[in-house]
């Protein structure tokens, strides 16, 4: 529902009633309360899957407030101190152990990274599921598909920060692709990194963008997101447009306001999550050695490259599809190819909208060839991440090659596998399972 | 369908297990044993630190341990009289290195960064199994290698206490030819104790954060009950 509809708020002649006209009559106080929260109609029948729209909300807001303490500490400078130590390294130790609750602050940025990607990874999953980027939602998914694109350069940037071996070996490896892009390529590198190799002022602009440039851009996206999320309506479970079937009033009939309705059940999911969360804070923050690298414990040391580089878990199945392109074509190196095959993977989300033809958004109405696509996709996903952890290998390469392939013919094919299956009759309104 | 395919959603979490290609003794201690820890403390100190340093710690931290500030002064501070200075060693980096052939890593962390993917706790059994692992070797300038290790710049540092052990190159097992000042069993004892002080000093609020979890958690508990009510009491009218 769109803002601005709404009738300005009318004072009782109460001093409280008196302020909020005075408010009210100045700034779009009522409408957007009323539009985004106590009469914007959300479908009844959201599950499990509708949950993490508003924890990844909430892990943004987590990592801002902790980024703004981490600030106020850690020290972006590549120079060793007298200890021999880099000065951005030795921060961060300070941080965990000189800080009045510094390392609570640490681990909960760290992990929120972490949890972030999970939260977001998750999120997506739903729009697959239940065809959330159908029409008329493409602009949501497109701003969402921004955000993700965002999330993972803020990701990036951040993870050079704390100076360990893996932070600037990954960076060095990452920034080196770039020239693997022909003419432009060696000089694009120099740019990005501003030397020839990571140093202090990699270290700096990568700081810059982590702290300020991208978290800005992401917070606009969000809002976008949202905003045009409102505009449209929300999506749900059956696929069902609950705008069709409206009531006297003009209110859907399988719609409830979002406030109190979806913000009490939210706080539910919020302090679910928050457990996980803290469980793996409290008594896991290395993850298993996935969340924090070991290698990263050690400074970066420009002369010494670790045996094995790998990615931080988030971004392993897209480098393995980067791995997995091993054949030059047209004159160019198979690393050019690569980077473009990585780059496709993560950008092709944004054609879902236009790729998927099949006449029923939701999985409920799908058949058997949508199900056993998407089942076998989400487990590529998962065996190209988990390839990406380790070391490049005959057999290894052999089926990241094979999820490659399968992963981009799961998005080519759509337009015409979505259209061939048998689908079951959509029902008029939403069904509470 | 629906429940495998939250299980396959979370199999991430789940850690992998690794293989490494050595064999690691584990490590029998705990960092909960305060008496270790101060013993480990005392070694460290008097082995480690002359050419190590452990340069994010301050010996303040130390007190952590149950030991007063007398105490630390008088027992644990050869080379600084500032109980709120780092643990910094003295020995010149670019000395070392000509030395030994690498600079000596500084070890406040050392138990963190050895730690595996998938087993973040390696550290201490890598650090415990190296400890142990040295043996006599003519061909290299310090007169030492290690199994897990092998021509490591670093010679055996704890030789007094362990004695000199031989490769025995048929059965490929560590041989104690010359005893030490200890029993096997009680050199076993104190490396533990030294590996659990250096696992302490990665993270010397690490129980402090475990305790903290369960509060935090039974917090949670208590909160998800009233809101889940709360929920459960908004939402019975919508069917």
């Amino acid at each position: 529902m769109a803002a601005g509809n709404f009738e300005k708020y009318k004072s009782d002649g109460s001093l409280a009633g008196n302020a909020l006209e005075w408010l009210d009559a100045r700034f779009p106080a009522t409408s957007l309360w009323k539009g985004h929260l106590s009469e914007y109609y959300a479908p009844k029948n959201f599950n499990f899957w509708y949950f993490f729209g508003s924890l990844a909300l909430l892990v943004l807001v987590i990592q801002i407030v902790t980024g703004i303490f981490l600030v106020m500490h850690y020290k972006p400078d590549a120079a060793v101190n007298a200890n021999g130590v880099p000065v951005a390294f030795a921060s961060v130790e300070y941080i965990m152990r000189d800080v009045p609750g510094g390392w609570l602050i640490r681990y909960m940025h760290s992990t929120g990274a972490s949890a972030f990607f999970i939260v977001v990874y998750l999120h997506m999953f739903r729009g697959l599921l239940y065809g959330s980027y159908r029409k008329p939602r493409e602009l949501t998914w497109l701003f969402g598909v921004g955000i993700f694109l965002c999330l993972m350069g803020e990701a990036f940037f951040g993870y050079l920060l704390p100076w360990g071996q893996m932070s600037f070996w990954g960076a060095q490896v990452i920034v080196n692709l770039f020239s693997a892009i022909p003419i432009i390529g060696p000089d694009l590198s120099i740019i990005i990194r501003g030397d020839f190799v990571v140093g202090d002022a990699t270290l700096n602009r990568f700081f810059s963008f982590h702290v300020i440039a991208f978290p800005l851009v992401l917070i606009g996206l969000v809002a976008a997101h949202v905003l045009a999320l409102h505009e449209t309506g929300s999506n749900n479970p059956d696929g069902v447009e609950i705008k069709a079937n409206k009531d006297e009033n003009g209110i859907p009939r399988d719609g409830i306001p979002f406030h109190p309705y979806y913000t009490v059940k939210d706080i539910v999911g919020v302090i679910v999550f928050l457990m996980v969360f803290s469980a793996v804070m409290f008594w896991a923050p290395e993850g298993g050695g996935y969340f924090l690298e070991t290698p990263n414990f050690y400074p970066a040391d420009p002369l010494k490259t670790p045996p094995h580089i790998a990615p931080v878990w988030y971004f392993t199945p897209f480098y393995s599809i980067l791995r997995a392109v091993t054949y030059p074509l047209f004159g160019l190196d198979a690393k050019f190819w690569g980077v473009v095959a990585m780059g496709a993977s993560v950008v092709i989300f944004a054609f879902l909208p236009w790729l998927d033809r099949s006449p029923v958004k939701s999985i409920r109405y799908r058949g058997p060839i949508y199900k056993t696509l998407l089942t076998i996709f989400v487990i590529c996903f998962f065996i190209l991440g988990y390839l990406g952890t380790l070391s490049p290998s005959p057999m290894g390469e052999l089926i990241s090659q094979i999820c490659s392939v399968f992963y981009f013919a799961f998005f080519l094919g759509m337009p015409w596998w979505s259209r061939m299956d048998k689908f079951s009759p959509v029902p008029d309104r939403v069904t509470m399972k | 369908m629906k429940k495998y395919l939250i299980a396959l959603l979370f199999a991430p979490l789940m850690a992998f297990a690794s293989g490494g290609n050595v064999h690691l003794d584990k490590w029998p201690g705990s960092v909960g044993d305060k008496a270790a820890l101060q013993n480990g403390a005392k070694l460290f100190v008097n082995y480690c630190l002359n050419c190590h340093g452990a340069s994010y710690m301050r010996y303040k931290n130390l007190m952590d341990l149950g030991l007063t500030e007398t105490q630390v002064k008088d027992n644990l501070m050869f080379t600084s009289d500032k109980i709120g200075g780092l643990m910094a060693v003295a020995a010149r980096a670019d000395e070392q290195k000509l030395w030994f052939g690498a600079t000596p890593p500084d070890l406040t962390i050392i138990a963190r960064a050895r730690g595996e993917a998938g087993n973040a706790g390696a550290g201490a059994d890598w650090l415990y199994t190296y400890l142990r692992s040295f043996y006599r070797d003519a061909n290299r300038p310090t007169g030492w290698n290690n199994v897990i290790f092998e021509n490591v710049g670093m010679p055996h540092v704890l030789y007094g206490l362990q004695g000199q052990q031989v490769l025995n190159h048929e059965t490929h097992k560590l041989e104690l030819a010359v005893p030490g000042a200890m029993a096997p069993a009680e050199f076993d004892k104190a490396v533990s104790d030294l590996v659990g002080f250096m696992v302490w000093m990665g993270e010397p609020q690490q129980e402090f954060r475990r305790t903290l979890g369960f509060f935090v958690l039974a917090f949670l508990a208590v909160l998800f009950v009233v809101a889940y009510a709360l929920k459960k009491e908004y939402w019975k009218d919508i069917h």
